[in-house]
């Protein structure tokens, strides 16, 4: 067991077992998956994706591309990196994409057949026979972990945040600049990926301050927290940055037990970017093989873990990064054989820690391949004076820094390449992003502080006043050492497999193929190539490919360019996105005062539109919904029906221009509508298209009470505001959304009068009181709006009422009925009612090309009036004439046939063919009054076709059907009027 | 151009890959072209193909301000089908499944058709209404297009497991069989090497600032790489059409909206069908051959160029997606982006000619994946012959004046 | 999730408002002296500019005013348009 017996922060006394691929192990609290599993010298943890070739852990944070696990013991979970995975007293994790084991995986053949699956291979084969039938293989092979079967048992939350500055990363720059702004006073949120403060100093040793690096960012930390205008959030990743200086942030395991993950939304008003940067590897042949690890990952495992991987390390680099290792290397007992630097020479305090460590150093030299299928055995490399080989079991490379870019990238900044740094750095500026330190491509200590405490001065471009400015002081740095790389890329041709992403097994040759068939763009490499496509999304490998791409293109690699940075930074779980809204909480449902009743009494309940759910019908024990649907029919026809009609929308309208309104609104007048009195009335859309219906009544000389439909009432409103607010504004007209303010309900049937008599009321509901007409008084001692409108073509009251008093008087009213049968009706009753009276409605029968006169509706359109909505469209129609779809009557032979809604509608004697279609079925129903099959449909100039015959063709049947007009029952209208 | 095969493969495979071809030229623009298309996707580079391999013209250029399909073909969630409701959309889309079909042939490129089957949940009756409509009227061009019981829906979708108190019960479904996923760079890609083998000049990096024309009629455009002469211009520009349009003075009715997509972390297949829930914010998803969930929904709701969206988008989505799919729960959103989609004010494509004589539009419209084998073809059939292609004739400009709108908007959501 | 700022109420998330369509786009105040062309640009074409656009906000979630900003549609940046301007 390679273990140190002291240092790091796992907690010896406190051992927890786990099982990986099905054998027990054991780590500490305090352990990742990883460096237990590092630790129980576990080398091979998984396969690559296309060749299936052994892979070891290559990095110790979220950008590790080879240890991706399923995580069987806490709910399955797919894909998650071992270095990302805290260990658990139970833990059982399983390599992904490998069968049968991670070891001795059978797919590994696809590694001898690798020249025959260059890059982009798919795109040459395949063509001929269908596709479908060669990729169900290939996805099965696809994929990585397998989803989980069970529901995800997590709890999450999503919470909302608004502070003067968020600083991303509590790494030493990112805990400065949050000092000086807290000191300034203004509100500061500080958020950190990792479980402690620290960043980089929690793996690499620096003193601050003449204190150890940890310790003063942690006593600063400490201090910080205290303070009102400051929240500290560890283990919490922005995952993305988005309009308006919007941050989004994953908490992970929050205080909270229940809680398995919160969502932050962070609007600030600037963003400080202190994430640090990654390793970048280096590009040799093997540089896959397990054992080979990038420099800085092992010098964390060693520092927070003690754990080790090696015995005997070949170190491998283009900078000085990996000479701050040696000390800590040799410290942790491993022999060091000596470094292979790249460049060709080395600065005094690079040749200064090697000789202190007694480690060998050859410049100039590179490695030309690594010895040992599964484990690593050696290298072998060149150097001035030729090939050589060196024994060990770990290669440690460094191939410089990439800075974590990502959150100014989605802000909207650019990148552009330093030389000097050799990486891709912040350019021009977006929003109110600023990054410092590694992420700003500052790889010192010292500058990276100074930087921070620059830019929080700057932010808000004020200077903090002098009391402040102890704190303010740029903390004095020792021990680091100055950065330096030289960029030294492979040469051309290079021989044998070398990785530029890991995770999707893209080498070298897959890159110089891609720019040979002439993909010279870099996103053109990476889509054909898949490079910077795996889970890691490039974090490690896309520099290398632009690099690679830049030299084979003879280009600067500012002209190549990176890739778009696509959110999240790290993947976030869709548990914490969608959070706990499910069921109602979805779109939350709208009630009316009867929900409860009507559902008490067997309702079937529908979506009425605008989240309403109301009755669709009441079955009755043993009643079909066909049977249900013609017993309410009958009431409503021959007694008695009672409709709940909340839903509809309701809107005030007072002020002088009121009239003035309506008649532009509508295509008929309503200046002339006397008070008291209702008046059906359609609109049109700006395009001459019915839009919506309704009765609206005259209160008084100015004020109006409309009524539209549920499902429209949204637009309705919003139209009427629009013209209001924005065009008409020389109207003098309030407009009030009462819909929720009232209840409905709709006494119908020859049987209603007779029911209202029966209650105590000082409305008289004599002769006087006609159709259209409305009234104020009481009912039982209710005060009620009484208006006599119709829906269904029956006599019918409608009793507007407060919402508190609804309930009670709905079962006043259904008690007053009970001897007239009064019959609670539902929307599809209602909808059968419609059809035999051959109203329309717009949703069905409007279909967004409707115009009135298509609907027959030309009666109520008012052409001389000087301008409505839809007018001038209307005239369009009018002299563009041509064929229009009509609304028509449908009479099937078949008197019991079962026609669909939506069925198309033939020519007659015509089969189905290409040419046929003339219109379709709108609404159609069985008519419980005429004891036949009824429909209302949209035909091909149907006004002239009534008596026609037309094939009525559903999906399951067709049938012929008689044309005609668009009313089938009472087509005077007399009963409503009764 | 050389043939692709398994045995071009395995000949280039003995040599090291060292000899493949380039899969297109990148010549220098010429100082005049019979026709230039403006827009390097799958609709600008279709078109230039069946002009060449319909009409002879061979002297054309496809002139991208950027890279082949940068824009929203290479940013589309590949879904393709023909579920539309007016008789005027459901054969135009019919003849671009049936193109997909055999295009992988055609073009000698694996265009990766997987035929996997659309299924919409019906959640309200007001849903169930909808989709008889469109299914009979598919009915008609020959479309099948099929209700599925709630059982029938249990059995195609295994992991279907709706909350017990789904705010929406989903009560069964409608089945586009033929509905399939195309790979969304292939289409480019194949369309340009087969264009660029017959003579078309495929020009990347070239972006049109300008539009010359002579009374009424255009004479070639202005780009970042010189002027360029033409005697005909197409237009297809998908999210910079009122940009180019612009250029001589036509307005669209068009609004540009961001549209946005995002990828889980692959797994193992789980997912055969494309599901859409269009119930909640109009979300669908599938799974893709490299086993990514593909997730997606509606347009954020203003106009933008920007190429993102806001988060809460996708808050919602996935909020619909748990809903019916709450294993989901621990699959991990991968990567997120947007483009930006010409949304026509009826919801239907605009095939066209303009007041400028001899520059004609495509605009894709917001779910133009779909078409594009179908809009290319028509387009070029357009641009050759100044009339348009039978299947296209009702798709011009002229219906907005005449008020004769082809009304998608309601039901195709931009997939 | 843009901010927008609300004259009368200040800085809101974009989920309380509609976009509402560019503000140049007027109801012709005599419909019937339009020709069929200036008509159908009227109720369906738009400007939709890539830069600059003025456009109607309607706070409907808020206090449902409608107001007028000016908006970057490649940045998003947005400028407050003075009540006086319109
Ligand atoms: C997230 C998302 C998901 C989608 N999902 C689907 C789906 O599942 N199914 C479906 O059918 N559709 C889908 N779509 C829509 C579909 O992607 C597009 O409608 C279609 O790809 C348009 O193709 P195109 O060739 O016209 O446009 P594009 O591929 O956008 O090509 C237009 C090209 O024109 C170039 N260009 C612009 N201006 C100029 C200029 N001045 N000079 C030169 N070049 C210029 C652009 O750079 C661009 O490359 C989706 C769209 C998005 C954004
Ligand atoms: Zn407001």
């Amino acid at each position: 067991m390679t273990r140190l017996a002291n240092g790091g922060v796992i907690d010896r006394q406190r051992p927890l077992h786990f099982t990986f691929n099905g054998k027990r192990y054991q780590g500490y609290e305090g352990d990742t998956l990883a460096s237990a599993l590092m630790a129980n010298d576990v080398l091979i943890v998984g396969r690559s994706f296309k060749y299936h070739r052994p892979r070891g852990i290559l990095t110790c944070g979220p950008e590790e591309p080879n240890a991706l696990v399923q995580l069987v013991s806490d709910g399955d979970q797919p894909n998650l990196r071992a270095t990302e995975v805290p260990l658990r007293e139970g833990l059982e994790a399983r390599s992904v994409n490998c069968w049968p084991s991670a070891k001795f995986d059978l797919r590994a053949i696809n590694s001898f057949l690798a020249p025959l699956f260059p890059a982009g291979f798919y795109y040459k084969t395949f063509m001929a026979g269908r596709w479908d039938f060669y990729s169900r293989f290939i996805r099965q092979a696809a994929g990585l972990g397998r989803s989980p079967k069970e529901r995800d048992p997590g709890r999450y939350e999503r919470v909302n945040h608004h502070t003067d500055v968020l600083v991303v990363g509590a790494g030493p720059t990112g805990v400065q600049a949050a000092k000086v702004l807290a000191e300034s006073g203004r509100d500061v949120m500080v958020i950190d990926m990792q479980a402690s403060p620290g960043g980089h100093l929690l793996f690499h040793s620096c003193q601050i301050d003449s204190q150890p690096g940890v310790e003063w960012v942690s006593q600063a930390a400490v201090e910080l927290r205290d303070r009102k205008n400051v929240t500290w959030l560890q283990n919490t990743t922005a995952t993305g940055y988005y309009d308006h200086n919007m941050v989004i942030a994953v908490e992970h395991e929050p205080a909270e037990s229940w809680l398995r993950e919160r969502l932050w939304h962070i609007r600030a008003k600037k963003v400080v970017i202190a994430t640090g940067a990654v390793e970048r590897p280096l590009i040799f042949p093997g540089n896959d093989r397990p054992g080979v690890m990038l420099a800085d990952a092992v010098a964390r495992y060693i520092q927070r873990f003690a754990a080790v991987p090696g015995k005997s390390v070949v170190i491998y680099t283009n900078n000085s990064t990996a000479y701050a290792h040696l000390e800590t290397f040799k410290a942790a007992g491993i022999e060091i054989q000596g470094v292979l630097d790249l460049r060709e020479s080395l600065s005094e305090t690079e040749l200064g820690l090697a000789s202190k460590s007694k480690v060998p150093v050859v410049v100039n030299s590179r490695i030309t391949g690594v010895q040992g299928r599964s484990a690593v055995k050696g290298v072998t490399y060149q150097d001035e004076s030729g090939i050589k080989t060196l024994s060990c079991d770990l290669v440690c490379h460094s191939g410089g820094w990439n800075p974590l870019i990502h959150l100014y990238s989605h802000a909207g900044g650019r990148s552009r390449f330093d030389q000097e740094s050799a990486a891709f750095v912040p350019g021009e500026r977006a929003q109110g992003a600023y990054s410092i330190g590694g992420a700003n491509g500052t790889f010192s200590l010292g500058q990276g502080l100074k930087e921070a405490s620059e830019i929080a001065n700057l932010l808000f471009g004020e200077k903090s006043d002098d009391s402040a400015s102890s704190a303010l002081a740029v903390p004095v740095t020792e021990g680091e050492v100055s950065y330096r790389i030289d960029e030294i890329w492979p040469e051309k041709g290079l021989k044998g497999k070398a990785f530029v992403d890991f995770q999707n097994d893209v080498t070298t040759a897959d890159i110089s193929l891609a720019v040979r068939e002439n993909f010279r763009s870099i996103e053109h490499v990476k889509r054909y190539t898949t490079a910077g496509m795996a889970v890691d999304q490039g974090k490690i490998g896309n520099p290398n490919v632009i690099g690679l791409v830049s030299r084979e293109l003879d280009q600067e690699q500012t002209s190549v360019g990176t890739t778009t940075f696509r959110p999240p930074f790290a993947p976030v779980s869709f548990g914490v996105i969608g959070g706990n809204e499910r069921g109602l909480l979805i779109i939350p449902a709208r009630t009316t005062p009867m929900t409860d009743w009507n559902i008490a009494n067997g309702a079937a309940m529908d979506e009425a539109g605008a989240n309403f759910r109301r009755p669709f019908f009441f079955p009755r024990a043993g009643e079909s919904m066909e049977d249900a649907v013609a017993r309410e029919a009958t009431a409503v026809r021959t007694s008695c029906g009672i409709y709940d009609g909340t839903p509809l929308g309701t809107f005030e309208l007072h002020g002088p221009d009121t009239a003035e309104l309506l008649n532009r609104l509508y295509t008929n007048r309503f200046d002339n509508l006397p008070v008291g009195r209702g008046r059906f009335g359609l609109m049109l859309r700006e395009d001459g298209r019915l839009f919506d219906d309704g009765v609206t009544f005259r209160v008084d000389e100015t004020r109006y009470l409309m009524s539209c439909g549920t499902g429209a009432a949204g637009a309705v409103y919003a139209h009427i505001d629009r013209l209001l607010q924005t065009e008409w504004i020389d109207l003098k007209v309030y407009l009030v959304n009462v819909s929720a303010a009232w209840a409905t309900m709709c006494v119908c049937g020859p049987m209603a009068r007779k029911v209202l008599d029966k209650l105590e009321s000082d409305i008289a509901l004599d002769p006087s009181f006609r159709f259209l007409d409305f009234r104020d008084g009481t009912l039982e001692g209710i005060p009620v709006r009484l208006a006599r409108v119709s829906y269904t073509g029956e006599l019918s009251f409608e009793v507007n009422v407060a919402r508190r008093s609804a309930l009670k008087l709905w079962t006043i009213l259904i008690d007053a009925g009970k001897e007239f049968g009064i019959t609670p009706v539902g929307s599809e009753t209602s909808g059968v009612l419609r059809i035999e009276k051959g109203f329309i409605s717009p949703g069905h029968e409007g279909d967004n090309i409707t115009n009135p006169f298509d609907a027959g509706m030309g009666w109520i359109v008012d052409m001389t009036k000087p301008d409505f909505i839809g007018k001038r469209s209307l005239l369009r129609d009018m002299r563009l004439g041509g064929e229009r779809q009509h609304v028509v009557g449908l009479l099937p032979d078949d008197e019991r046939a079962a026609v669909a809604d939506g069925s198309a509608l033939l020519p007659a004697q015509q089969e189905l063919s290409r040419s046929g279609f003339q219109g379709h079925v709108t609404a159609a129903c069985f008519s419980p009054t005429l004891k036949r099959t009824i429909a209302l449909g949209l035909l091909k100039d149907g006004q002239s076709r009534h008596g026609e015959k037309v094939i009525i063709s559903g999906l399951e049947n067709s049938c012929p059907a008689t044309v005609s007009a668009p009313v089938f029952y009472d087509p005077k209208g007399e009963r409503m009027r009764g | 151009m050389k043939r692709f095969s398994i045995f071009s493969l395995a000949r280039n495979a003995l040599t090291g890959h060292r000899h493949w071809e380039k899969m297109w030229r990148s010549p220098d623009p010429k100082r005049e072209y019979d026709v230039v298309i403006i827009g390097g996707g799958g609709h600008g580079l279709g078109a230039a193909y069946f002009l060449a391999k319909e009409h002879g013209i061979t002297n054309v250029a496809v002139l991208e301000k950027g890279w082949l399909g940068g824009g929203n073909t290479g940013r589309n969630t590949m879904t393709v089908r023909s579920n539309f409701l007016r008789e005027d959309s459901v054969p135009f889309h019919e003849m671009s499944l049936d193109l997909y079909h055999q295009l992988s042939r055609d073009l000698n490129y694996n265009l990766m058709v997987s035929q996997r089957g659309m299924i919409t949940f019906i959640q309200s009756s007001a849903a169930n209404r909808v989709a008889l409509q469109m299914a009979n009227t598919m009915h008609i061009y020959g479309a099948e297009y099929r209700m599925l019981t709630l059982d029938e829906v249990k059995q195609k979708i295994p992991i279907f497991d709706p909350s017990p108190d789904m705010r929406l019960p989903v009560r069964g479904g409608v089945y586009q069989p033929r509905a399939s996923m195309v790979r969304h760079d292939a289409v480019a890609w194949g369309f340009a090497r087969a264009a660029d083998a017959r003579g078309v000049d495929i020009i990347q990096n070239c972006e049109v600032t300008g539009i010359q024309q002579e009374n009424g009629a255009v004479t070639g455009v202005e780009t970042t790489r010189g002027l360029i002469k033409a005697r005909k211009i197409g237009m297809a520009v998908a999210g910079h059409g009122s940009v180019v349009a612009s250029m001589v003075g036509q307005r669209l009715p068009i609004t540009t909206q961001p549209l946005q997509a995002w990828v889980s972390e692959p797994v193992k297949p789980v997912l055969n069908e494309i599901v859409v829930i269009r119930s909640y914010y109009g979300t669908y998803l599938m799974q893709s051959d490299k086993g990514e969930i593909v997730v997606g929904q509606g347009c954020d709701p203003y106009p933008s160029y920007a190429q993102r969206g806001t988060f809460p988008i996708i808050e919602d989505a996935t909020t619909s997606m748990l809903e019916v799919f709450p294993s989901f729960g621990r699959l991990k959103l991968l990567r997120h982006w947007a483009g930006m989609l010409d949304i026509p004010y009826d919801g239907s494509p605009i095939i066209s000619k303009t007041n400028t004589r001899g520059f004609y539009i495509d605009v894709a419209g917001s779910g133009g994946f779909k078409t594009t084998p179908a809009a290319a073809k028509t387009f070029a059939h357009l641009i050759a012959k100044d009339t348009p292609h039978p299947l296209a004739e009702k798709l011009g400009l002229e219906r907005f004046s005449s008020g004769r709108l082809i009304q998608e908007g309601g039901v195709s959501a931009n997939r | 999730m843009l901010e927008i700022p609300c004259p009368w109420c200040g800085p809101r998330n974009e989920s309380e408002f509609v976009c509402a369509g560019e503000a140049d786009r007027k109801r012709p105040s005599d419909p019937e002296a339009e020709t069929e062309e200036a008509w159908a640009d009227y109720l369906f074409n738009s400007t939709n500019p890539k830069g600059v656009v003025r456009e109607w906000w309607w706070h409907v979630s808020g206090c449902t005013r409608w107001f007028q900003i000016d908006r970057d549609t490649v940045t998003h940046e947005i400028t407050p348009v003075e009540e006086s301007s319109k």
